[in-house]
């Protein structure tokens, strides 16, 4: 028996070495995108602190900047998109995994995950032509007393808040929900079985399934979150940016995402353009939080039936929807 | 009512609701094909593919600086992202149980899930600030970097797929790792890294955001990396905002060659995938 031979060993160092390297670019990337975004934000930063977060003015011309209506037009739009998807979500995830006859579980999932691959641009073009003018109609026959609410006030324009929520929800459906199936589908047989047994109907045992993978299913939710905070183009088409924080779902209003898409060839100066970047740092914040906290809910479900998120895994979703 | 009827009359609502959930879900699915196809269809003609944009007010014209741009800018995204998310991955496959691995795993996953409009502003600083000028390189790179977690995972996953006897073999007949790796594990999952590859470009070809500033836009026939260069997507949505009913009409055709191209990509990876799954389960 002989040793491995010292230049043997020395080339799968160098193997290692160097296939780790281009590894490392995918955290340096990461890494980078932070530090560049921060890098590039310093003046907005060391001019406003906080109160860019907190003021409402935004004019570019006498360089006063307020990103406040973007943060509330962002948060507003992604809760009202998760208040409308979850429920659906879960129960295409419910349906698929528990529910549905075996022949139409496929194609069912494979059209589901359709909703994903449609590009932001196309919802967008369908929001502005499609939606957007049954949005209007909607509002035309809303009767008078609801329109007093300041839930429903505002002129019946149609471009606003609820085009946007629901074109996000319907956006972030298939994330939500595949990655609920995919909890699901790591819950061990036997709790639902322990539930019949019980003489728990199936409902009950559905509850019991989701009881025990509530933490991945909770991480299939905020990874919902962070799609609907970061999704740009169909929002830009359809919110109506308008920056002013309003609860009215009529009122067209604006998102963090949308003002760097509108105004960003635009920023004449570095202040303006490094408020827009900062803008876009505190983005990549919160979607960065998001994403770990909902990946590391979705790790713990179960470490044995390896559980991926499916928006990370095209090809394992690929495969299902075969 | 029993208490026990009442629960099963619960649980029969509840499965129905679940039901009634996958139906909602469809139909926004269904009338965003039904437009695309129908509006689409109706505004596509050669003109779309061989004819330049007409300037405001003339009708006609088509994409085709657009649809070079693009072909011109999923080159330069295939060019920076699959020999680092090829590489990448096979470190990935090979030192899998490492915790720098597992890092890299982790930090991929996240990364999918940043705005493509962040990614963007990054490309934006690291490409077109320094040189003041938008290109088709920034745009490239930026969608290059979008590809990149896809390509590393996917290969990883592909690369698992073969079995290890054959690194096993390889090992046993004397090759180094880099060998057993390279000449051997990357060739038997070949089929299965180009399926990720397809896979990420239907996730790119559609991005609209980061190109905004990166790669802006070009009324012109450029194929020149350096310079500001067209793309369907961007094109559609400047035509899209517009309040032209010609560019309306071409924003569809446009959206429709999107979608197509999207739908063929994914079906393409879907059968390779297939078949890649049916020769390993022999």
């Amino acid at each position: 028996m002989k040793t491995p031979s010292p230049r043997r060993s020395s080339d799968d160092r160098l193997f290692r070495l160097g296939t780790g390297f281009f590894a490392l670019i995918v955290v340096l990337l990461v890494a980078g995108i932070g530090l560049e975004l921060f890098r590039n934000s310093r003046l907005s930063i060391a001019k406003f602190g906080l109160n860019f977060w907190r003021t409402k003015t935004w004019d570019p011309v006498a360089g006063n900047f307020g990103a406040l209506p973007f943060l509330w037009g962002t948060l507003y739009s992604a809760f009202l998109a998760l208040l409308i998807s979850t429920p659906i979500a879960l129960g295409i995830a419910i349906f698929l995994s528990e529910l549905s006859p075996k022949p139409l579980r496929t194609p069912l999932a494979f059209l589901t995950e359709l909703l994903a691959a449609i590009p932001s641009i196309v919802y967008g073009l369908w929001g502005i032509f499609v939606l957007v003018p049954a949005v209007r109609a909607l509002e035309n026959v809303l009767p008078q007393w609801l329109r007093k609410t300041p839930l429903f006030s505002g002129p019946p324009v149609g471009v606003g808040m609820l085009a946007a929520a629901l074109v996000l929800a319907v956006m972030v459906i298939p994330f939500t929900s595949s990655v609920a199936r995919e909890v699901l589908r790591a819950v061990p047989a036997t709790q639902r079985e322990a539930a019949y047994a019980l003489g728990a109907t199936r409902w009950e045992a559905i509850q019991a399934a989701l009881r025990y993978g509530r933490t991945g299913i909770f991480g299939a939710v905020i990874l919902g979150l962070g799609r609907a905070i970061g999704e740009t183009m169909a929002v830009t088409m359809v919110i109506g940016n308008n920056p002013q924080v309003s609860l009215s779902l009529f009122a067209p209003q604006y998102t963090m995402a949308a003002v760097i898409a509108n105004e960003f060839t635009e920023a004449a100066d570095d202040l303006y353009l490094n408020a827009l970047i900062e803008i876009g740092l505190v983005l990549f914040v919160v979607t960065l939080i998001i994403n770990v906290i909902s990946r590391l809910l979705i790790w713990s479900v179960n470490r044995q039936v390896k559980v991926k998120a499916a928006a990370a895994e095209p090809v394992q979703r690929a495969r299902e929807a075969a | 009512m029993t208490q026990a009827g009442r629960r099963r009359a619960l649980s029969k609502a509840v499965v129905f609701l679940c039901g009634a959930a996958v139906v909602v879900a469809l139909v926004p699915l269904a009338l965003i094909f039904f437009y695309v196809i129908k509006q689409g269809f109706s505004s596509l003609n050669l003109d779309f593919f061989t004819k330049m944009p007409k300037p405001v007010g003339e009708t006609g014209g088509g994409m085709a600086n657009a649809i070079v741009g693009t072909l011109i800018l999923i080159g330069v995204a295939s060019a920076v992202a699959v020999p680092i998310g090829l590489i990448g991955g096979t470190y990935l496959s090979e030192y899998g149980s490492k915790p720098f691995a597992s890092l890299v795993r982790f930090t991929a996953d996240v990364l999918n899930g940043i705005p493509s409009i962040v990614v963007g502003i990054f490309a934006y600083g690291l490409l077109v600030m320094p040189v003041k000028r938008f290109s088709a390189v920034a745009g490239g790179a930026a969608l290059g970097f979008m590809m990149i977690p896809i390509i590393t995972r996917t290969t990883e996953e592909l690369l698992n797929l073969v079995p290890s006897t054959l690194r096993e073999g390889s090992l046993a007949l004397g090759a180094t790792r880099a060998r057993a790796a390279f000449s051997v594990m990357v060739p038997a999952a070949l089929p299965g890294i180009m399926t990720g590859i397809l896979v990420s470009l239907a996730r790119i070809s559609g991005e609209t955001a980061p190109l905004l500033f990166t790669a802006f836009n070009n009324r012109f026939f450029s194929m020149r990396l350096d310079q500001p260069i067209s793309s369907l997507t961007v094109q559609v949505y400047t035509y899209a905002i517009s309040p032209y009913d010609d560019w309306h009409r071409q924003a569809w055709a446009g959206a429709l060659v999107l979608v197509a191209v999207i739908f063929v990509f994914s079906l393409l990876a879907r059968v390779v995938t297939k078949r890649l799954e049916r020769m390993h389960a022999r």
